[in-house]
């Protein structure tokens, strides 16, 4: 019963980890950026709940409206002012520029909120359970989490397939210059497409914050855990995601099930396998 | 009849020439250190030595071969605990080690390249992350190192490297300094070979290279093993000096990977002056700043962002772009030369390019 307890958690913390690497799947889709500060980014959306949630003293899944739209601000400053500068055919100065800024973040919150760890509080609901047939009991938390990036994962996927700034994400991302001839500022598409990935972020940031504690340095792991469930669930899948969420979230909870040292160890040499078995991921996206 | 211009090859400039020797003149003054400089000097500049040698590796690796690692401080890490194994389980001499280490990293490197060289790109970059994790947490699993604690080099072994403590600090200087001189002599020695014509030629194009003929995941798979083992030799030596390791230390991602990306972007990516530039200038700041604590690393991110937009070439770059200068004698220049015997005319002039090509 513990193992089937570990892999019904698993699924549920998917979810959260489909959250970190949804953000990280949208602006790699459409402008082929890979965002090292991404995982910075979570954390800085947490201490902004906490800034939020201390000065107007609201629950934190309520500040969640106050700081989405300050992060998507920020996103969209972020990708016209520094980011824009960086695309290019040369791989390396995106990936160098956004690894600066993931250390100046972190120290950043280093030098205004300490090491010290960290946690928003949302009250009742934290603890509050479902009990279910078998003696398993479901967190709603957790549960809400779930259902809260199923629901992002699907609006995603109806912005990027039937809406028309989807339409203009994907005309930018098959050919930037055809794009600009047909009237799109990519420069414009690139700002919303961060706007909205940081809008994400900042839904991970809160949940990350609500579920565990957090410090300026837990980042990068975040940032890894997301870029596993991307390749795992195949590139350019934002479903394939989840399901890369949701396996990794498995791994890592058996892996704690066997030794509790072994939790992460567990999600990575999953991660591993399957890169050396399907490198494509599980579920590539078909037009490639 | 008799004056008959003639095409050469020439390696050398007179620049390279001057820095030849000047190089040699300061490697003799460096290995002098122990009966010039204090003992904090010694430690100042051992550090700065494996610095610079860790910064030129990773400029092989991303600036040559286009592999951007985030990962370095995996192979420092495992290059550290393969030296307090070998020395505390096997009894190896501690200055066996490091060389053992390092073939120990090359060795692991291989299957490594073979499962990170499917990610492309950025994806690469966060891949060698998750294979550093890997490498950071299996070591927090080995009890008998201490775990996640991490564990001290016995008394023993130190006393092993030199009787006194004088001693012990001048080998561990000369160790510094020639991994540096090694590394350094390595990746120039690469980079004048037609291994190195071909890295060259990947690092400006990848695609024309490929029609040249050029294999480019062999070139890259050689160069990330190359790297991979003088990486983990120049982490034994780190944590052979420091007497301690423990895996957040070993393979701490600011320490072996943050700064040096720093210091080779900032002194100038894709150059071999670049890292040693670098290095002095990060040194220099660090001496100065780094009492700012938390924002000295900031300065250093905004540095590092601020070069990569305006002077993505660094600091080596700009200074190239104004005077034409190469301290290593790496490009081919083909110069014109007079000779008086016209009977060997035909041989040099079998249609190779005519227009000086710098490399």
């Amino acid at each position: 019963m513990d193992w089937l307890n570990a892999i019904i958690q698993g699924i549920l913390l998917g979810g959260l980890y489909a959250l970190f690497a949804a953000g990280l799947s949208l602006i790699f889709g459409v402008m082929r950026l890979v965002n090292i500060a991404h995982g910075d980014l979570i954390v800085l959306a947490a201490f902004l709940g906490l800034m939020i949630t201390t000065t107007l003293g609201i629950n934190p899944l309520l500040a969640l409206f106050v700081a989405a739209p300050q992060m998507g601000l920020f996103g969209y400053a972020l990708q016209r002012w520094v980011l824009n500068r960086t695309l290019g055919d040369d791989i390396l100065p995106p990936l160098l520029v956004t690894f600066g800024l993931s250390v100046i973040i972190q120290n950043g919150l280093l030098e205004v909120f300490s090491a010290d760890p960290q946690k928003l509080n949302a009250g009742s609901i934290e603890t509050a359970s479902i009990a279910v047939p078998g003696g398993i009991n479901i967190g709603v938390l957790p549960l809400l989490m779930f259902v809260t990036a199923v629901a992002v994962i699907a609006v995603l996927q109806w912005i990027f397939y039937r809406s028309a700034l989807g339409r203009a994400f994907r005309a930018t991302s098959d050919n930037q210059d055809i794009a600009q001839l047909m009237g799109l500022n990519k420069s414009h598409i690139f700002g919303l497409a961060m706007a909205l990935s940081l809008v994400v972020v900042a839904i991970a940031g809160i949940f990350l914050g609500i579920r565990t504690s957090f410090d300026p340095a837990a980042g990068p792991a975040r940032l890894i855990f997301g870029f596993e469930a991307v390749i795992i669930g195949g590139l350019g899948n934002l479903w394939g995601t989840l399901i890369g969420g949701i396996i990794l979230g498995i791994c890592q909870n058996i892996g704690a099930q066997i030794n509790p040292g072994w939790q992460l160890l567990a999600g990575h040499i999953a991660f591993l396998i399957i890169l050396a078995v399907r490198p494509r991921g599980l579920f590539p996206r078909v037009d490639g | 009849m008799s004056d008959t211009q003639q095409y050469a090859i020439d390696r050398f400039s007179p620049a390279s020439r001057i820095a030849a020797v000047a190089a040699l003149v300061l490697i003799i003054a460096l290995a002098c250190g122990p009966w010039w400089a204090g003992r904090a000097d010694m430690r100042l500049l051992s550090e700065l030595f494996l610095y610079m040698a860790l910064a030129s590796l990773w400029n092989l690796l991303a600036g040559y071969a286009g592999l951007v690692s985030v990962g370095q401080q995996a192979f420092v890490g495992f290059g550290g605990y393969c030296l307090f194994a070998m020395t505390m389980f096997f009894g190896i001499p501690p200055l066996m080690a490091i060389p053992v280490a390092g073939v120990a990293g090359a060795l692991i490197s291989i299957p490594v390249a073979f499962l990170i060289f499917r990610l492309r790109g950025a994806y690469f970059a966060i891949g060698t992350w998750v294979i550093a994790e890997v490498f950071r947490l299996s070591a927090a699993q080995i009890s008998a190192l201490g775990g996640g604690s991490g564990t001290s080099l016995p008394v023993t072994i130190v006393k092993s490297i030199a009787s006194s403590r004088a001693l012990r600090e001048a080998a561990s200087y000369w160790m510094a300094l020639a991994i540096l001189v090694v590394v350094l002599a390595i990746v120039c020695l690469l980079l004048r070979s037609r291994r190195g014509l071909a890295l060259t030629a990947i690092r400006d194009n990848e695609l024309a290279s490929q029609s040249l003929g050029i294999d480019i995941w062999r070139a890259k798979f050689f160069v990330y093993v190359l790297t991979g083992g003088l990486t983990a030799a120049v982490g034994a030596l780190i944590f052979l000096q420091k007497l301690r390791i423990s895996p957040d230390a070993a393979f701490s991602v600011n320490d072996w990977t943050a700064f040096v990306i720093f210091i080779v972007v900032i002194g100038g990516i894709g150059t071999i002056e670049g890292p040693i530039v670098g290095t002095i200038i990060f040194f220099l700041l660090r001496e100065t700043l780094a009492d700012l604590g938390a924002l000295y690393l900031m300065i250093l991110g905004l540095v590092a962002i601020v070069i990569m937009l305006r002077a993505p070439k660094g600091i080596w770059g700009f200074v190239r772009q104004k005077t034409d200068l190469d301290l290593f004698a790496l490009s081919r220049r083909v110069v014109t030369r007079k000779k008086h015997q016209s009977s060997h005319a035909n041989e040099d002039n079998k249609g190779e390019p005519h227009e000086p090509q710098t490399t």
